[in-house]
């Protein structure tokens, strides 16, 4: 089995399945009472934190393409994508219901007035056009403009990390290394670089 | 097996935790015929969960109606303590390195008896009470705890501070070996908390020594903090080694690591906001969803009047 075939039959299967493992062990940790005093806001802070990190795992797919060289790689991509996507919708949804109690004018106001959840909200729009356009089908339709429009990941991630810092309390260490992630892996993808990259350069991230 | 006075309190005085529960139905009942005496429009615009404490000043629990008392193990691991870490569970697995007993607090400042006293002698001679009260955090959570300790104000006229003395300052203990968390700077150790006089003479500010009935727990602010019912909870200063009769407006630590979010005053207000988050609601501990708060976290009868003609506001 050739490197491509291998991501392809193997790896990128793994990862669709993977992906759902945050959700069991949310679910596992609910049943068991795991979640310690304050289960709603735990249940926040872990199901954001799992669309971030899925997030930057998804930007990492490049920067590892090019340092293995193995190009089939990239077919990881979506499926990590969508899976932050799902969680950063099961955040919102956490939000919307255990914060707001599905107020919506509290919500509306929310979102305009409070920085945090703006930028937030924001992010998760960025993310819903993303996966909205993420078939093979959008692609096609898209042409020339969907590398463009996926590279707004670059900034649903940023949305996302400013977010986490903005609600911190005094600790930041969390989102300032989730930061630097971000950013090392910003640097990673500058288009000067790409010319290290075997086969075909550009596209999106 | 409250700590002050040990052969003064006499056992059947000690409330058994078991007792609380029954108490807890009884305020419960309370509670619901105190709303049945309301009038009809103060019970519907939420007037039943603004406790009216009517036995604060007699010393006996109080609670407003539909206040459930926080259980202990949650009460218990679900802190803001930074000399034990700022993960809310790390103040109950880290204060183990406490040591309360024995314990000195200093009294300074412009007091007539000023002096470095074992706590058990500071509090000497000043009768003990039990409080539930409602405990509401910055961050928008609450919990209802059943507090023992002294009233603040008993101390302070046992101490007879000066005509300077415009405000109480609390330090807490600074102490790398019993709190290793002080060794990284993310607060200007150690932590300074403090009151206006007239607000450390109400009769609902605690020096509490003990919860549910039982010897303070370290993570909870062994072996005697500061509980101002009607402030966010970062007032209340934990494990308190210094008391202070001052002219000027203590620092207090918050104000002086965010002064834009954290004020001096901080009492519980909805309609104003901390600048990054809303104070309208708040989730008490055990539920998913939020509950209104209440202006001085309810406890307005009784404080309010303090801040009359103040801009609360500004004074936030």
């Amino acid at each position: 089995m050739t490197a491509a075939q291998w991501v392809g039959r193997v790896v990128r299967p793994l990862v669709i399945v993977l992906g759902v493992v945050p959700l069991l062990v949310l679910v596992r940790r609910f049943v068991a009472d795991d979640f310690g005093a304050n289960p709603a806001e735990e249940i926040e802070h872990f199901t954001g934190m799992t669309a971030l990190l899925m997030l930057l795992a998804s930007l990492a797919v490049t920067p590892l393409r090019r340092l293995t060289r193995i190009n089939a790689l990239v077919k990881l991509r979506k499926p990590i994508g969508l899976w932050a996507f799902g969680y950063a919708t099961l955040h919102l949804g956490c939000y919307l219901v255990f914060d707001q109690s599905l107020l919506w004018g509290e919500i509306i106001y929310d979102i305009l007035e409070r920085p945090y959840i703006t930028v937030g909200f924001s992010a998760w729009l960025i993310l819903s056009a993303l996966a909205a356009t993420s078939s093979a089908w959008a692609i096609r339709r898209l042409g020339k403009r969907w590398a463009p429009l996926h590279r707004m990941v670059y900034v649903a991630a940023t949305l996302g990390i400013l977010h986490f810092l903005w609600l911190v309390k005094l600790d930041a260490t969390t989102p300032v290394t989730l930061g630097f992630v971000l950013v090392a892996l910003f640097i990673y993808r500058l288009p000067g670089r790409a010319a290290a990259a075997p086969g075909r350069s550009g596209g999106a991230p | 097996m409250l700590i002050r006075r040990p052969d003064d309190i006499p056992t059947r005085e000690i409330t058994d935790e078991s007792l609380y529960v029954t108490r807890r139905s009884w305020l419960t009942m309370a509670g619901v015929a105190a709303v049945g005496l309301l009038p009809a429009s103060l019970a519907a615009c939420g007037g039943e969960r603004a406790s009216a404490t009517p036995g604060a000043a007699a010393g006996t629990a109080t609670g407003g109606g539909g206040d459930e008392i926080t259980p202990y193990d949650k009460a218990t691991t679900y802190n803001n303590f930074y000399e034990f870490g700022t993960g809310k569970g790390d103040p109950s697995r880290n204060a183990h390195t406490l040591q309360p007993r024995p314990w000195t607090v200093m009294v300074d400042g412009d007091v007539r008896k000023p002096g470095r006293h074992d706590l058990t002698a500071l509090l000497a001679g000043i009768g003990t009470v039990d409080r539930t009260y409602r405990h509401r955090c910055v961050e928008g959570w609450s919990m209802v705890i059943p507090w023992n300790g002294i009233p603040l104000a008993d101390l302070i006229r046992k101490v007879e501070p000066g005509t300077k003395a415009k405000y109480v300052e609390f330090t807490t203990l600074y102490d790398t070996k019993q709190m290793p968390q002080q060794r990284s700077r993310t607060i200007d150790w150690p932590y300074v908390e403090g009151l206006r006089m007239d607000e450390a003479m109400n009769p609902l500010v605690l020096l509490a020594t003990g919860m549910y009935g039982k010897t303070m727990p370290n993570q909870n602010g062994a072996p005697v903090r500061l509980v101002v019912p009607w402030k966010y909870g970062f007032k209340g200063g934990k494990s308190i080694v210094r008391i202070r009769f001052v002219e000027e407006q203590p620092l207090n630590t918050w104000q002086q690591l965010i002064p834009g979010e954290y004020g001096f005053y901080a009492n519980v207000n909805p309609a104003v906001d901390h600048p990054r988050w809303s104070q309208a609601r708040e989730r008490r501990i055990g539920d998913f969803l939020k509950i209104p708060t209440l202006p001085f976290n309810g406890y307005g009868a009784q404080v309010a009047s303090l801040y009359a003609g103040m801009d609360l506001r500004k004074n936030y």
